[in-house]
């Protein structure tokens, strides 16, 4: 009796489970934003960001963000919510990174992440656009009497980051130098750091913000240096799932209206001032002139509010980079007007 | 009711139903998470399949057994990470077993002093997390070393720094007949035992056998060396300057610090294990045994050798199979000391590159579950052949 009791319940139990799989099923990729209604539902923005990289994203002793990096995920959390400190974030290792964004773990990746083609075209991410451009670098002790990636010689041993560009990068690099070279990468950037800054390896590489960040946790900053060669674009910027047109216009649009608003003079104390400005541009940066929200489905103010709680990029190189002294020059991260090479399409 | 009549009318129907309900059940489960895989990454626009293995890695690895280089394929970097693995794997396992042996039966000694430090090891070691170890051997122990240019000399041939162990390289001329050579000495140790077992069970004659096989394992090996060509030459390490403070040793082999750390972590960890695994099975063999076998007039070594061991195996394999299991599942911590592992090169690096996380995951899965049932089964094979034999 009891054996036929368990035997029912068992195939209840198998029931169930079938009946379970006939629903369910299908996927998204509905032509509204489903990730917009999501986020609204929610009531945060999932954001994910690095482990901690000064200047980009990094947390305090607190647990609160910020870097620039971290300012694309408040300006979208202020276009979209209204409040730029709505937003959840997943700290990321640099493996991990793109599979919490394809799985829909987080909705906007800001990471320092390389923009390269086969990581838009071949695996479900779109990149939006680019808050900081970069370079790969390499850091040496001061006194190792290296002045020149000229100066390496067969048999040196450089630490760096696995999953990364600059795995690729630096191969590409010994190679056409005609280099011997043995290669540590570790999965952690902090690992990295205490490696080379032990001595287990010769030179540190990975991007020049990067080195200059990283160099601030060594044992002793000053007796390390970057060498003057770069080896290797990287222009750093957000990334979006693929297969949601809205979203993507939105992220990149948010990031958008910071550089325009600081190429326009607009900032987070003269903002609202601004309203009746003569300049049109301005004007619809800050929602008195056109019906520029309503494209995404959001209201006039979005641009405002990404101006008054976040500001415009100027303000944030300045707050995160350049007055922490990570890289108080702009180098190209400096508007198009001004000798730089951030440059944007007109919000019109 | 049709089942009610299954039920009383027939007994095979009515065992088989339910299993075949819940195998379909699992098999339903199974199919929708791969569907619905699929219909998401079509809908992100992620493509499936494994061609990918075929493209060129364009990585460098630290460490390789085989030859590698970045314009391998990622098949090629997947394999490099597979026998780093199991290369890890086997040293960890075997320097466990030997730490763990000794540990496990000097708990038992008579001598107050080795039973307490052998406690006292295993109570400290299996208490911390292994994660901690591995960065206390990697970061702690390891920093403490020279840099090269102070690097500690081995008599001038090897030398221990911070970069790696530096030990000779062996040159081999004619390496297959010394192979060979060890192949028929197996081969002779085999006869000679089977002899020495047929002459004690037929005659009661104890032969030497383990002294014999002993020199026969050196002396083939050595004719090949005086008579047939073979010959071996060392190619040492020598200190290299870079720039003017920047050395690193050439020639010879470096043993990395990574693998180092790992292996010492991993054995020391393993062995705690062991140890008490070794500890339960002597003690779980009974007195009576061993004062049978000294009243029939065996000796001391031979009461180890022929009734307590024995029946000692027999309690300390199983849980040893599953520590051997864990030390190989445990070796995939490596990713976090810069091992070239299959997870930091194949699951990290490669995932990273490609992007394909779900054929990757599946295929590092696979390979760790492939390698978990061969210890198994061979683990289960050795149990076997010392299980009771009833006759």
């Amino acid at each position: 009796m009891i054996k036929s009791i368990k035997t029912w319940i068992l195939v209840g139990f198998a029931s169930l489970l079938l009946v379970a799989c006939g629903q369910g099923g299908g996927g998204s990729g509905s032509k509204k934003s489903k990730t917009l209604d999501n986020t609204k539902k929610a009531g945060f923005v999932k954001c994910g960001v690095s482990q901690g990289l000064p200047g980009f994203s990094n947390a305090d002793a607190s647990g609160n963000w910020s870097g620039i990096d971290v300012d694309v995920c408040r300006a979208v959390a202020a276009a979209v919510l209204g409040d730029a400190d709505k937003v959840k974030y997943t700290p990321l290792s640099a493996k991990e990174r793109f599979t919490a964004l394809t799985s829909g773990e987080i909705d906007v990746l800001a990471r320092n992440t390389t923009w390269t083609l086969s990581r838009d075209a071949d695996i479900g991410l779109t990149f939006v656009g680019v808050n900081f451009y970069d370079g790969q670098g390499f850091m040496v002790r001061k006194n190792s009497g290296i002045n020149s990636v000229n100066d390496f010689k067969n048999g040196i041993s450089a630490c760096t980051n696995t999953g990364t560009t600059t795995e690729l990068n630096m191969r590409d690099f010994f190679n056409s130098k005609n280099i011997s070279y043995e290669p540590i990468a570790f999965e952690k950037a902090d690992e990295v750091v205490q490696a080379y800054d032990a001595g287990r390896c010769d030179t540190y590489t990975t991007d020049k913000s990067g080195l200059a960040a990283q160099r601030t946790k060594m044992s002793n900053p000053d007796e390390h240096k970057v060498l003057p060669e770069t080896i290797s674009k990287e222009p750093l910027g957000p990334v979006v799932r693929q297969g949601d047109a809205v979203w993507e216009d939105i992220v990149r649009w948010s990031l958008n209206t910071m550089i325009e608003a600081e190429e326009y003079g607009v900032n987070s104390s003269n903002a609202s001032s601004l309203k009746d400005s003569e300049n049109p541009a301005i004007k619809r940066l800050v929602g008195s002139e056109g019906e520029l929200g309503a494209a995404f489905g959001l209201d006039n103010e979005w641009s405002l509010r990404i101006i008054e709680q976040v500001g415009n990029y100027g303000e944030s190189y300045k707050k995160h980079i350049a007055d922490t002294g990570i890289l108080p020059n702009r180098g190209p991260n400096q508007l198009w007007t001004k000798g730089g090479i951030l440059y944007v399409p007109p919000a019109r | 009711m049709i089942f009610k009549k299954f039920n009383i009318e027939n007994k095979k129907a009515r065992d088989l139903i339910p299993q075949a309900i819940t195998v379909l059940a699992l098999l339903s489960v199974i199919i929708y998470f791969a569907t619905n895989a699929q219909i998401n990454m079509g809908n992100r626009g992620i493509s499936f399949g494994f061609g990918f293995l075929n493209q060129e890695a364009s990585f460098d690895i630290t460490f390789s057994m085989i030859e590698y280089d970045g314009s391998h394929s990622y098949g090629r970097a997947f394999l490099v990470g597979l026998l780093n693995t199991i290369l890890v794997s086997v040293i960890g396992i075997f320097f466990a077993t030997i730490i763990g042996v000794v540990v496990g039966v000097s708990r038992l000694s008579d001598n107050y002093l080795i039973a307490k430090v052998a406690e006292w090891y295993v109570e400290i070691f299996r208490n911390i997390p292994l994660i901690l170890q591995i960065f206390f051997w990697y970061f702690a122990a390891l920093r403490a070393l020279p840099l090269p240019e102070n690097g500690i000399s081995f008599n001038d041939i090897s030398f221990l720094t911070i970069k790696g162990w530096y030990v000779p390289k062996f040159i081999w001329t004619n390496f297959n007949i010394f192979l060979l050579s060890i192949i028929a000495a197996f081969i002779a140790i085999y006869f000679i035992n089977s002899y020495a077992t047929k002459q004690r069970e037929q005659f009661g004659k104890q032969l030497p056998a383990t002294s014999i096989s002993l020199a026969t394992l050196i002396l083939i090996p050595l004719i090949t060396f005086l008579f047939l060509g073979v010959s071996l030459t060392f190619e040492y390490p020598v200190l290299k300057q870079l720039s003017s403070t920047v050395y690193t040793y050439e020639g010879g082999v470096s043993i990395i610090p990574e693998l180092i750390a790992l292996a010492l972590a991993l054995s020391m960890y393993t062995a705690t294990f062991i140890a008490e695994n070794v500890r339960a099975g002597i003690l779980g063999v009974g007195k009576g045994q061993k004062e049978a076998a000294a009243s029939i007039g065996l000796n001391k070594n031979q009461i180890l050798k022929l009734v307590v061991m024995p029946q000692a195996l027999r309690i300390i394999i199983p849980p040893t199979t599953n520590q051997y299991l864990n030390l190989t599942k445990n070796s995939s911590l490596a990713a976090a000391i810069a091992y070239p592992d299959i997870v930091l090169v194949f699951a990290g690096t490669a995932l990273m590159q490609t992007g394909r996380a779900i054929e990757i995951i599946s295929i590092t899965m696979l390979t760790y579950l492939t390698l978990s049932i061969s210890i198994s089964m061979f683990m289960n094979w050795y149990n076997k052949k010392m299980a009771i034999k009833e006759k």
